[in-house]
């Protein structure tokens, strides 16, 4: 790793300051930075600790707050996170592991890159991969795809983005407090990370543009609107039963009236570079009970539009019964 | 060999001597003072301790390459295998992912501060050799604390639990039936005392 000079932000103003200079990027639990530095995907010559800032978790009138320097295992283990959110407090202590846990925080973790093998390799690379060098083509197109994206993929670059608190903070409506030279601004998560294909419609780069984030911004802390009586779960399919990115994951959020489904959102995590919301399900949930039979054929349909890669394409009907389980999951809570 | 030379030592200076023999004018283990460097003072297994280091050196790199102490392995280093866990403020993390300087104002805590002040070993390593809880024994002191942390943590209640709270901690010569009995036992031998 080339080295770089080091200094520890104070408060946010400081931080903001210190990323205005060039070639600056934030360190905070540094679980995904310091092996992006060691495999030759950032080369940062200056990083700025931001391991100080606010992390607290609090209740607002009918919003939770969740500042953006809270560890997953904070997040994972807080009573309020847990009766009002439940969904994301299984998403952080599914992910990882405890001692990954203790470190890496609820901002960084959102802005993890993907797990494919082609581009989690140390440089120099001898494959295409357009996100760690523009133009070279991306190996995985037709290659060992079995972990890629059914969704939102370009020919260009096939990646999934495997955060499990993602996945529970998309299907909650969370908003993020982000903040930079420019100011602070609230964005809803839905609209925070792009698929390829939506970095394309804005006129980027499919495989380089992943988040709305700026070099200069950092993501503050996180608003989760609270809405009465909701259940939440997070279903997990994986390989291995721990220490394991996801196959496919869902998360579920019910409001219940008389045993029927009163209104439900659904988020899918690694089909695609983003949270993926079964909008149209949801919609088609609503009056319905929750059960197995009325659940997987509107669930089934939102995925119609899935296109799988040569290898993963069992990942279509996985994903629709992850996403069952989790919406009876959250269905079942007493 | 001097029996007071460690092995480390003895490389070391072998080293240091053929590099200074084939290029003259060199001192050999002279260290190179860059602009960057930085002074980090905190607590080392209850001692205070303050190095000056480059921003790049990880807690783990310091700990084996400067401090000497080599308990703490480097099996992966990207943080996907625990056996470099220590404990940093009474949480444990992976050293291999902590840089050093991060350490300013913190204790840390390494298997080489599990044992007693008079050496006598700490339940939770009599309970690893009562069960037979290591073969090759390189991801032990990772094992060991992180179990420290998982019991105090009260994550040893079952044994699917401790399974499930020890999962960062991998043992290639899998002995996870003998480490999660371990675990267990340990925490209630700790109970009892």
């Amino acid at each position: 790793m080339r080295d770089f000079s080091y200094l520890v932000a104070r408060d946010p103003a400081g931080a903001v300051a210190a990323l205005g200079e060039p070639g600056t990027m934030a360190i905070a639990g540094g679980t995904e930075l310091l092996n992006w530095m060691r495999l030759g995907i950032s080369a940062p010559a200056r990083l700025v600790d931001i391991g100080r800032l606010p992390g607290q978790i609090e209740l607002q009138g009918n919003r939770l707050k969740i500042g953006a320097g809270a560890t997953l295992s904070d997040v994972g283990e807080n009573a309020i996170v847990r009766q009002h959110a439940r969904v994301l407090a299984d998403a952080c202590l599914k992910a990882a592991s405890a001692q990954v846990r203790n470190r890496a925080t609820l901002g960084g973790n959102i802005l993890q890159k993907t797990r494919c093998a082609y581009f989690r390799s140390e440089a120099p690379l001898p494959w295409g991969c357009n996100k760690r060098e523009p133009g070279s083509g991306c190996a995985a197109r037709h290659g060992l795809n079995e972990r890629h994206a059914i969704l939102g993929w370009t020919d260009a670059c096939v990646a999934t983005m495997p955060s499990d608190p993602a996945v529970a903070l998309s299907c909650l409506d969370a908003e993020l407090e982000i903040i930079g030279s420019k100011g602070r601004r609230i964005i809803p998560i839905t609209e925070f990370h792009f698929t390829q294909a939506e970095a394309v419609a804005n006129g980027d780069d499919p495989a380089v543009t992943e988040t709305q984030l700026e070099p200069d911004e950092l993501i503050a802390a996180y608003y989760l609107p609270l809405r009465g009586q909701e259940r939440s779960a997070y279903i997990k399919v994986r390989e291995r039963e721990s220490f394991e990115y996801a196959l496919v994951s869902a998360a579920a959020a019910l409001q219940l009236d008389g045993g029927v489904i009163r209104s439900a959102r659904v988020a899918l995590g690694s089909v695609a570079q983003k949270p993926w919301r079964l909008f149209r399900a949801e919609t088609a949930l609503a009056g319905k009970a929750p059960t197995r039979e009325a659940v997987l054929p509107p669930i089934r349909a939102a995925l119609a539009e899935a296109r799988p890669l040569e290898h993963n394409a069992y990942k279509v009907e996985m994903a629709a019964n992850a996403a069952m389980r989790a919406v009876l999951a959250a269905g079942g809570q007493a | 060999m001097s029996p007071d030379l460690s092995r480390r030592q003895f490389l070391e200076a072998s080293a240091a001597a053929a590099a200074a023999a084939s290029v003259p004018g060199t001192a050999a283990g002279r260290e190179n003072a860059t602009a960057t460097n930085t002074s980090v003072d905190f607590l080392l297994n209850g001692e205070r301790r303050e190095v000056t280091v480059e921003p790049r050196v990880s807690l783990l790199d310091l700990l084996r390459e400067r401090l000497s102490l080599t308990g703490t392995k480097k099996g992966c280093n990207e943080g996907g295998c625990g056996a470099c866990t220590v404990l940093i403020d009474g949480k444990r993390m992976n050293a291999c992912l902590v840089l050093a300087v991060q350490c300013a104002g913190r204790e840390v805590v390494t298997i080489e501060g599990i044992a007693g002040p008079d050496g006598g070993l700490h339940p939770i390593q009599q309970a690893f050799i009562d069960n037979d809880a290591f073969q090759c024994g390189y991801c032990t002191p990772g094992q060991v604390v992180s179990a420290v942390a998982c019991i105090s943590e009260g994550h040893a209640t079952d044994e699917a639990t401790v399974r499930e709270w020890m999962s960062g901690n991998i043992c290639r010569c899998s002995a996870y039936p003998q480490i999660t009995a371990a675990v267990l036992d340990a925490r209630q031998r700790m109970e009892r005392a």
